[in-house]
């Protein structure tokens, strides 16, 4: 039988804004990509509650019970009558106060999670943190929100990740420091970016590379926001209206002009000369060399959940003469220019849904063996051999496309057993499941 | 308060025992919410997701849906899978925004059903509710709709209800409880949910007796007594001794037409042991407890049935009310999930007994098979264990 909405088909035939037509909606078991959890636990001193329905809770509190991170979250659970009897910022306010005397001591700050309830009942949220803050002195309250519902206006994981640099405050400049804002773990020291920011004597600061309430704190006084995950926008919008902090986002692009060019903007915003790549360039070019002629023509698969620009790392795997056959992914958003290029040149690419209902047995009978780079292709794809991580696991630049060829390399020699892999929650995190 | 943790967690909800209820019967459930619950239900309450692939979906609400009240994206979506993917049934569940927005899921099947010609439940989940409540109705509805009320009755044959991975961790007790009744003489006709389809279901009306082995499965006992005349059994085969009081139950259950609650007959006097858990599981771990000779007292903080809890156990289901359930009763031992570890008292032994429907799958490996002597066998282990290493 035809299906009425398939899950895959060829890159040539996509509509950049959306390869898939909406419909009901699959989880496959890759629980790599953090949430709002994993990022409300890199601010230190922090204890988050979260104020929802049970159903809404249970994923959450879970996710801080398999970080072996329990003591740093709270709950209040909502009830029908919550939301009809009146009382719904009162029973907030107390029920948030009442957490905060059980503590054993009062934290620095409390990221307060409302959902979607709150917003649909319109709950003053304002006045909530508002009586908080006067009974609460000490602790800085940020207003945060797990509202999927809202997630076409904005979604939670760039939203939660504006909310939770929220707790900056106004200090006096301190023109030797630069943040990088946005990422859930350290941007590699070896990428030219970091060793940009080191040589021209700067200090870095970053949420994830923050041991104390205060390093947090002198995030505000730094000179520059950089950022180069597209969820890290609003925050830096956020904190350039409030802070007055400039930003500069560079994409984490695959082509080498594109990051040449990344790398000048940012010399001129911190005013230096420009270094040169060339060394660094020589290297990400041989190691693709050294990985292709390794790989051969193993089919490789991209995953939109492993590289923030899929269809840019799929352009230089091409480039290079790697058969890139898939891409999982649900549209080209900032990364169109690639997509438009993989249109024209290799049209056959197959373009396949991350959570459609009718990939719920894709990973039953994969078509032929191939190179994973991300846990989703893996999974859908049933490849042991695959390279394990998010986000670009914070490989960055010239440097990052050497490591992740060293990667795909290893991934191809050395096949993982990918079942505790991909099941572990927020790759990176700390997990009860791996003990 | 009442509904705030400031360091346990929360049981699953009702949509996750709908589907855990629903699961391996080849039907298609539908799930309206915005994206978490279904990821929630997978990750966290859902021990098979990995292994064994079902037709369980959300519908991916969104803001401008629910403001405008666009049912028609839910209705054809679930119309549109269907057609795709051909289940042997539907059922349509919700979430706390579908509550908000007063989606009527009871005429959304309706359309589902008249537009796709594949039968369509409605369950009546909001998310704010425990596992139990919504495997309750979801059980109830399928056996309601496939148990063919003329089948002849078999002698000395049982269907195991409200069976789940939400209580039981894995298929292994489940397969034991099986083993067990086998070995007292019984068949079994059926089993709610694990293991079983709709064909076994339709000669649900078959068994002579009904084994309950949570509060899950208790609307559709009841629902079997009521329309089919057949008695029903509380209790799970925990402990030697139990068990046969259990299987001695079911025979007379079988024999008189009466309904029993062994899992309820324990007595109180001098407890100095809590079980904390579902009020049928957990309560027939108290009750083998005591019927070996160390009274214990249950703590439920799930939904329960009139009749389930004894005299001096407790339905605390807040933090605070567990704890001061507990401090009031300065139990020597406690049995309970792992997590419970942070509210019991400093001088009580531990012994870890991991709950999915709580912990989900921090501890699923150490979910213990606690049919018959197993459960002897696994006690008498935890008390030899050093006392130290259980304390909070």
């Amino acid at each position: 039988m035809k299906q009425e909405k398939p899950p895959v088909l060829r890159i040539a035939e996509a509509d950049a804004e959306g390869f898939f037509a909406s419909g009901l909606e699959y989880s496959p078991p890759v629980r790599g990509m953090w949430n709002i959890v994993h990022m409300g636990m890199l601010v230190p001193e922090a204890h988050q509650i979260y104020c929802c329905a049970q159903g809404c809770l249970r994923g959450v509190v879970l996710t801080a019970a398999e970080m072996n991170a329990m003591e740093r979250l709270s709950w209040i659970s909502l009830t029908e009558e919550d939301m009809f009897n009146g009382t719904l910022e009162q029973s907030l306010t107390e029920g948030v106060s009442e957490i905060i005397e059980k503590l054993p001591a009062h934290p620095k700050m409390v990221p307060l999670f409302l959902s979607c309830m709150h917003l649909f009942a319109g709950c003053d949220f304002d006045g909530v943190i508002a009586d908080l803050s006067v009974r609460y002195p000490d602790i800085t309250f940020i207003d945060c929100y797990m509202t999927p519902t809202m997630r076409t206006t904005i979604p939670p994981v760039p939203q939660t990740c504006r909310q939770l640099y929220s707790g900056l405050q106004p200090r006096p400049a301190d023109p030797e420091s630069v943040n990088i804002i946005g990422c859930d773990r350290p941007t590699d020291p070896d990428s030219e970016l970091v060793q940009i920011i080191r040589n021209a004597g700067l200090t870095l600061r970053d949420l994830t590379l923050c041991k104390t309430y205060d390093d947090y704190l002198q995030m505000a006084e730094s000179r520059l926001n950089i950022l180069w995950l597209p969820t890290a926008h609003a925050a830096a919008d956020a904190l350039e209206e409030r802070l007055h902090i400039p930003q500069i986002y560079l994409p984490a692009h695959f082509g080498f002009e594109k990051l040449r060019d990344n790398y000048a903007r940012l010399c001129d915003a911190l005013g230096i000369a420009c270094p040169d790549f060339s060394a660094a360039i020589a290297g990400a070019d041989a190691a693709l060399r050294a990985a292709k002629a390794e790989i051969g023509d193993t089919a490789v698969a991209v995953d939109y959940t492993a590289v923030t620009m899929p269809f840019s790392l799929a352009k230089l795997l091409c480039e290079y003469g790697f058969r890139v056959k898939y891409i999982i992914a649900e549209a080209a958003g900032e990364d169109a220019e690639a997509f438009a290029w993989l249109q024209a040149n290799r049209p056959d690419i197959l373009l396949y849904s991350p959570n459609h209902v009718n990939m719920l047995h894709q990973h039953e009978s994969p078509p032929e063996p191939v190179l994973a780079v991300g846990q989703k292709a893996a999974y859908y794809f049933a490849s042991d051999r695959f390279v394990n991580f998010v986000v670009n696991g914070g490989l960055y630049g010239f440097s990052g496309i050497r490591k992740l060829a060293a990667l795909m390399t290893d991934a191809y020699h050395n096949p993982k057993d990918r079942r505790p892999l991909l099941r572990h929650k927020g790759w990176g995190c700390e997990s009860c499941l791996l003990s | 308060m009442k509904n705030i943790a400031s360091i346990i967690p929360c049981y699953a909800a009702d949509t996750s025992g709908v589907c855990a209820a629903l699961y391996e019967l080849g039907g298609l459930i539908a799930v309206h919410d915005a994206s978490g619950v279904n990821s929630t239900y997978a990750t966290h309450d859902e021990p098979r997701w990995e292994d064994q692939p079902s037709m369980i979906y959300v519908s991916g609400l969104t803001e401008l849906d629910a403001i405008l009240g666009n049912d028609e994206k839910f209705i054809a979506d679930v119309v549109s899978a269907a057609h795709d993917q051909q289940p042997a049934f539907i059922a349509v569940c919700g979430s706390p925004m579908p509550m908000m927005i007063g989606f009527d899921f009871d005429a959304a099947a309706r359309e589902i059903e008249r537009r796709s010609g594949i039968r369509t439940f409605s369950l009546h989940t909001n998310g704010m509710h425990a596992y139990s409540e919504g495997a309750s109705e979801a059980l109830l509805t399928v056996l309601a709709e496939y148990a063919e009320p003329d089948a002849e009755k078999l002698p000395h044959s049982v269907n195991i209800l409200g069976a789940l991975p939400l209580d039981f961790g894995g298929p292994a007790p489940v397969q034991s409880i099986r083993t067990w009744l086998s070995e007292n003489g019984f068949s079994v006709i059926s089993c709610l949910a694990m293991g079983d389809g709709i064909p076994a279901f339709r000669r649900a009306a078959a068994a002579s007796v009904n084994l309950v082995v949570s509060y899950s499965g208790l609307a559709a006992a009841q629902y079997c007594a009521d329309c089919f005349g057949t008695p029903y059994v509380c209790g799970v085969p925990v402990g030697a001794a139990f068990s046969a009081q259990l299987a001695e139950a079911l025979r007379n259950a079988e024999r008189t037409g009466e309904n029993a609650y062994p899992c309820a007959v324990r007595s109180d006097a001098a407890a100095r042991t809590a079980v904390i858990g579902e009020s049928i599981y957990a309560g027939s771990m108290a009750a083998a407890l005591s019927v070996s000779g160390h009274p214990a007292r249950l703590i439920c903080p799930l939904p329960y049935a009139d009749g389930i809890l004894a005299d001096g156990d407790s339905d605390a289901a807040s933090e605070d009310a567990i704890a001061a359930a507990l401090a009031a009763m300065q139990p020597e031992t406690v049995i309970a999930d792992p997590l419970y570890r942070f509210i019991l008292p400093k001088q009580a032994k531990h012994i870890r007994l991991p709950h999915y429907a709580f912990s989900g799958r921090c501890f699923e490996t150490q979910i213990p098979d606690l049919t018959a002597a197993r459960f002897d066998a696994w006690l008498n282990a935890q008390v030899m264990r050093n006392h130290k290493e259980d304390r909070p």
